[in-house]
């Protein structure tokens, strides 16, 4: 500070203090959200540490051990939201070149409003329709999966007759984050440099063979790390597997049956307005660890996201 | 058929028309091939005893068909390379309709089976001494009312000082770790929040049952804020630096520059962006669960005790019974959803609105 005070020939202005003051509001609002993200770390620590010597037999299972506990049910998230992704992605790449490519100009906008809305829908409305529309509609096909693929792992075994499954719940999982992963695959694919496409065009390629050629490649890390984004999200979803799910403390990879895996998220959820003693540092704990696990997919992606913008000569 | 019409307007065949399919083509295909699979599916279902005719089967074999038959149809009379085009067009399309039928099925449940209890008892009564029939949701209604607005005065100064910060100071690591932070606050599950904000109170007060509608309002501002930062940031950006520049020609400082020139001129998206902000957060249900809780009763006072809300009536009514009548539960459960499904799309609406009528002036 004082070297550049004493430089010949600059003129420092004057200090005011009104602009004083609002530096240190603005500066102050933003080591503010410093402090709340410490202060998210550190309590949920504080919390959650006695529950990683604790003994869980009082809670909804068996195991004696907060690991065996927390096992299945990080089992059950990443399954689940692995599920979601699986049908979401096809279909969100799929609608956002829609809007982007095929739609028509005139209307491509309005059709993006319509996707944001399934985004605006409140998840405990996904788990009243889950519960009320889909899980009856989707048994028959449930019975279909089971006599005729039956052999496979994924359908075996007895089928649920509520329909309450995992899948059920990836289903309605799917349908929260394709809103998410459209959007931001759109304007990926909006954002494709117009003369590789009409290059494209011009070389005589069909509409598919351009966007092989020039949006896809383009959109890559664009279009992982809005998959990444969307299994963030779908990792943290509470409400729609809280409901729509007939929870058991087992690992398989069955589909259809009425033993799911529960996920960290539902579980906190349905066990924590009971919850007393041990149990609330148990479920604090759980909830930490849903916070590594989120954490460190959204780091990836936004990684991605910096890595190709350091890169990406196209802007 | 191509040539025919084609023949018809110039009378010399168009060698660029020629092996072409008419624009009308994908569209007869399509309807072909729903029609054949719903015959067959209607006939294969009658042959069964089935009662009802499966229009879901029908209309996703007819979709299938359509997607075979679109291809062979272009392969024979344009090659492999259109065939593969029109191919994949018709499964693009399909995707789309796809994501529609949630949203069509979804907005159809709600209002159906919420309009049954959408009327005067449901917006004047609390669920106090109330069993069987009737009652309401006014003290959810205050309670979400209370929260969101407590979540909203947190999050908004927080989060548009923080946008400012980033805009028109921030230079070096700190502004660069914010950036990094916000982008992990965007993430963080909501749940969590909820959790985070039980910590606390649960630490300072030392109740370890602690539960109140601030807390609530603490743990939504953990979501809210966030959005605000990041959709503000955006709008303050695209404030033309011409207009900086000539306030501080006239002299006028730098906060007084902010505050007169720089917001007033992206007022508008500033407050589209807190508009959608709010939207998102009034719906969150998970941490209002954990650290607001349930009620039946009305609580004015939202720095003590269990406070309803909107989404956690909804899944509370729907998914608890005790002696209470079933019916009548998911009924208030149903119309609970629908209010809140009507808030989320009024609020934006109004984002949408604010967005097109005032759109920020960039000076382009």
């Amino acid at each position: 500070m004082t070297a550049t005070a004493t430089e010949p020939g600059k003129i420092r202005a004057k200090a005011r203090p009104g602009d004083t003051t609002f530096f240190g509001l603005a500066i102050g609002a933003g080591s503010l959200i410093l402090v709340a993200l410490a202060a998210v770390a550190v309590f949920l620590l504080a919390e959650a540490l006695p529950a990683f010597t604790a003994d869980t037999t009082g809670m909804n299972s068996s195991p004696a051990n907060f690991w065996a506990y927390v096992g299945p049910l990080a089992f059950g998230t990443v399954w689940s939201s692995f599920l979601a992704l699986l049908f979401a992605v096809p279909l969100s790449l799929g609608i956002a070149l829609f809007i982007s490519h095929y739609a028509p100009r005139r209307i491509a906008q309005g059709l993006g409003y319509v996707i944001d809305l399934l985004a605006a829908v409140p998840s405990v409305i996904f788990g009243l329709w889950g519960i009320k529309v889909l899980a009856p509609a989707i048994v028959p096909l449930f019975g279909w999966l089971n006599e005729h693929l039956g052999w496979l792992p994924f359908f075996a075994g007895q089928v649920d007759s509520t329909g309450h499954t995992i899948l059920t719940v990836a289903i309605v999982l799917a349908v929260m984050i394709i809103p998410i992963i459209t959007s931001l695959c759109r304007e990926i694919f909006l954002q494709t440099p117009k003369l590789h496409e009409e290059a494209a065009l011009a070389l005589g390629a069909t509409r598919w063979e351009m966007i092989k050629m020039a949006v896809l490649p383009f959109g890559r890390p664009g279009i992982v790390s809005a998959t990444m984004l969307g299994l963030g999200r779908a990792l943290g979803e509470t409400m729609v597997v809280a409901m729509l799910l007939s929870p058991a403390v087992v690992i398989n990879f069955v589909l259809t049956s009425g033993q799911n895996p529960s996920t960290i998220a539902g579980n906190i959820a349905l066990q924590f307005p009971e919850a007393h003693g041990d149990a609330v540092n148990i479920l604090i704990a759980t909830g930490l660890i849903l916070f590594v696990i989120t954490l460190v997919v959204n780091s990836f992606a936004r990684w991605i996201v910096a890595r190709r913008a350091a890169f990406s000569g196209a802007n | 058929m191509a040539v025919a019409t084609a023949s018809k307007r110039t009378a010399v065949p168009n060698r660029l028309t020629h092996g072409r399919l008419p624009k009308w083509a994908p569209w007869v295909i399509l309807a072909g091939s729903w029609i054949v699979m719903g015959t067959i599916v209607a006939i294969v279902g009658a042959a069964d005893g089935a009662a009802d005719f499966n229009i879901g089967l029908a209309v996703f074999l007819g979709q299938i068909l359509f997607l075979v038959a679109v291809w062979v149809i272009a392969y024979l009379v344009e090659g492999g390379r259109q065939a593969k085009d029109r191919f994949v067009t018709g499964l693009v399309g399909t995707a789309f309709v796809i994501a529609l039928i949630p949203l069509i099925s979804l907005a159809y449940t709600v209002i159906v089976n919420g309009a049954a209890r959408f009327d005067l008892t449901f917006f004047t009564w609390t669920m106090r001494n109330v069993i069987g029939e009737g009652g309401g949701a006014l003290h959810a209604l205050v309670g979400t009312l209370q929260i969101t607005l407590l979540a909203t005065l947190i999050s908004v100064p927080v989060g548009l000082l923080t946008a400012v910060y980033l805009v028109e100071y921030g230079r070096g690591w700190f502004a660069r770790s914010i950036t990094f932070l916000v982008d992990v606050m965007t993430g963080i599950p909501s749940i969590v929040a909820g959790l985070f904000a039980f910590a606390l109170f649960a630490l300072i007060t030392g109740e370890a049952g602690f539960r109140s509608g601030f807390g609530g309002a603490v743990a939504l501002s953990l979501l809210m804020i966030p959005v605000v930062v990041r959709s503000s940031e955006e709008m303050l950006r695209i404030v033309p630096n011409e207009l900086r520049e000539a306030s501080y020609a006239l002299g006028v400082p730098k906060y007084r520059t902010i505050l007169r020139i720089v917001i007033p001129t992206s007022i508008a998206g500033i407050a589209t962006g807190v508009t959608i902000a709010i939207a998102r957060i009034i719906g969150e249900t998970a941490p209002l669960l954990i650290i607001a809780g349930t009620s039946k009763s009305m609580n004015w006072n939202p720095f003590d005790g269990r406070m309803m809300t909107l989404p956690v009536f909804a899944y509370d009514s729907y998914t608890t019974y005790g002696v209470a009548d079933k019916v009548a539960q998911q009924d208030r459960a149903w119309a609970a959803a629908l209010l809140l499904i009507l808030i989320v799309m009024v609020l934006n609406l109004l984002a949408r609105l604010i967005a097109k009528f005032f759109a920020p002036k960039t000076g382009r």
